[in-house]
């Protein structure tokens, strides 16, 4: 039956491969595949026409079934349509759109053919027209299946760009910078208690190896919640720190967080300041240099413009 | 905002949404600076305890009034092991685990109100509230 069937399907899409091509194609056009810019109709064309050839010569040998491997093929494109759609930040409507639209184009194909079969009379019509429903089957179930297929590579593709923006996001925001010989900062933005804690730590712990750094401040101003999780962390790495022979200075404590901090009953054994500037300042004593105000030297006229 | 709503906590990404969607509320309950940090602290203890402790549950979270004070009510409750001795696990310094053990009585101090009912084998719901101080 699926010989049968598929065959006669086959033959219809393959009769009429240049209509189906033209009206899937309006029909993306109109449902504004292009109107944002991101694919441009050159490439669409190509995708559409290259698709419905693959798909085709799936139809034509025998496949109804799209896990079979006559659509192999015809997966891998719709993989890579779907993936590069899915990285240009297409919505899942305008992803499966690709495949959906598909439809009516095919059961337009499909009815041409019944009237064809119609127009030469007798038992070709009865015959074609009970075929109709299961066709109609075969091509809703095929196309259904490769539209979760879309969906389930465009997910899959979504999924990975934000694993790597959350990579990206844990890189960018534990720089540790240098302010003066020996002096080192951690300005710490967002919530602390995720795996970042663990990057956070083994950079800064690094960097004070690398710089041989005296004192290291850990400026907290951007973390919005210091609970007792977040303290353990700051403990542990003022405790780390300690050991590589660096001291830590915690800033940027806020006045709610200190009174919270006071509540919970967690105290951080270390040297806490108000501001950056504050515990810069700490730190320059401690190693022996102290910020003096300079006489102001006026600027030679000459030379400014 | 709807008056209560539900949260599930299963993942430390769900004790980071508990914490925005605490902070929502307090704001929206007209808290200060201060009484909002003490809520959403006290809330991100509770949250991580029935997701570490508790193995998990869920977190209804409610705005309430009372002669004219608004406030937010958070009820965390899940189907974990529960505490054999509440009076121990709010002491400061006892934990089970490798936290620092200030979480449970921490929140306590945090909150205007705070319940707990727990007993091994049936789980553990802690209730607490805050109110506007201003
Ligand atoms: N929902 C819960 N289910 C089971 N046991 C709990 C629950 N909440 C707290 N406990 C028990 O109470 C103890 C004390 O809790 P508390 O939050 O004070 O400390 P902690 O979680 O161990 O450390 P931290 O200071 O990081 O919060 C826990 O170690 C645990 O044994
Ligand atoms: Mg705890």
């Amino acid at each position: 039956m699926a010989q049968n069937g598929s065959g006669s399907v086959a033959q219809a899409v393959a009769a009429h491969q240049d209509e189906i091509f033209s009206e899937w194609l309006a029909l993306q056009m109109e449902s504004g595949a292009l109107r944002s810019g991101r694919i441009k109709e050159a490439e669409l064309r190509t995708q559409c026409r290259a698709f419905l050839e693959v798909l085709r010569e799936g139809l034509a040998e025998g496949g109804t079934d799209a896990d079979a491997p006559v659509f192999g093929r015809a997966k891998e494109m719709l993989t890579e349509v779907s993936r590069s759609r899915g990285m240009q930040g297409f919505t899942p409507t305008e992803t499966a759109a690709f495949v959906f639209s598909l439809k009516r184009p095919m059961f337009n194909a499909l009815n041409r053919a019944i009237e064809a079969a119609a127009s030469e009379g007798g038992g070709a019509v009865r015959a074609a027209s009970a075929a109709t429903a299961r066709y109609t089957w075969d091509v809703t179930l095929l196309l259904d299946q490769l539209g979760l297929h879309t969906m389930e590579v465009f997910l899959k593709t979504r999924e990975e760009v934000i694993a790597r923006q959350g990579r990206e996001i844990s890189e960018l925001s534990t720089p540790v910078v240098k302010l003066w010989d020996g002096v080192l900062a951690l300005p710490l933005i967002g919530t602390l208690d995720s795996e970042r804690t663990q990057v956070v730590m083994e950079n800064l712990l690094q960097t004070i190896v690398d710089q041989s750094a005296e004192i290291a401040i850990i400026d907290i101003t951007g973390v919005p919640t210091v609970d007792t999780l977040t303290a353990q962390h700051l403990l542990k790495t003022v405790a780390a720190a300690r050991l590589m022979g660096a001291d830590c200075i915690v800033s940027g404590i806020r006045p709610q967080i200190a009174q919270t901090m006071v509540h919970l009953g967690v105290e951080l054994d270390v040297t806490s300041k108000a501001t950056l500037a504050d515990a810069f300042r700490v730190a320059l004593t401690r190693i022996g240099r102290a910020v003096v105000k300079a006489p102001r030297v006026e600027a030679p006229a000459a030379g400014r413009r | 905002m709807e008056a209560a709503a539900v949260f599930e906590i299963r993942s430390s990404d769900d004790v980071v949404r508990v914490r925005q969607e605490v902070r929502a509320r307090a704001v929206a309950a007209g808290f200060g600076l201060v009484d909002q940090t003490k809520i959403v602290t006290a809330a991100s203890e509770l949250a991580r305890n029935t997701l570490d402790h508790g193995g998990g549950g869920a977190v209804r979270v409610e705005s309430v009034s009372q002669g004219g004070r608004r406030g937010v009510r958070l009820t965390f409750e899940d189907q974990g092991p529960g505490i054999p001795d509440v009076e121990q696990a709010l002491k400061d310094g006892f934990t089970t685990g490798r936290g620092l053990g200030l979480g449970l009585g921490g929140s306590k101090r945090l909150s205007n109100e705070f319940a707990i009912d727990s007993a091994p084998g049936r789980g553990t719901r802690v209730t607490i509230a805050r109110w506007n101080s201003r």
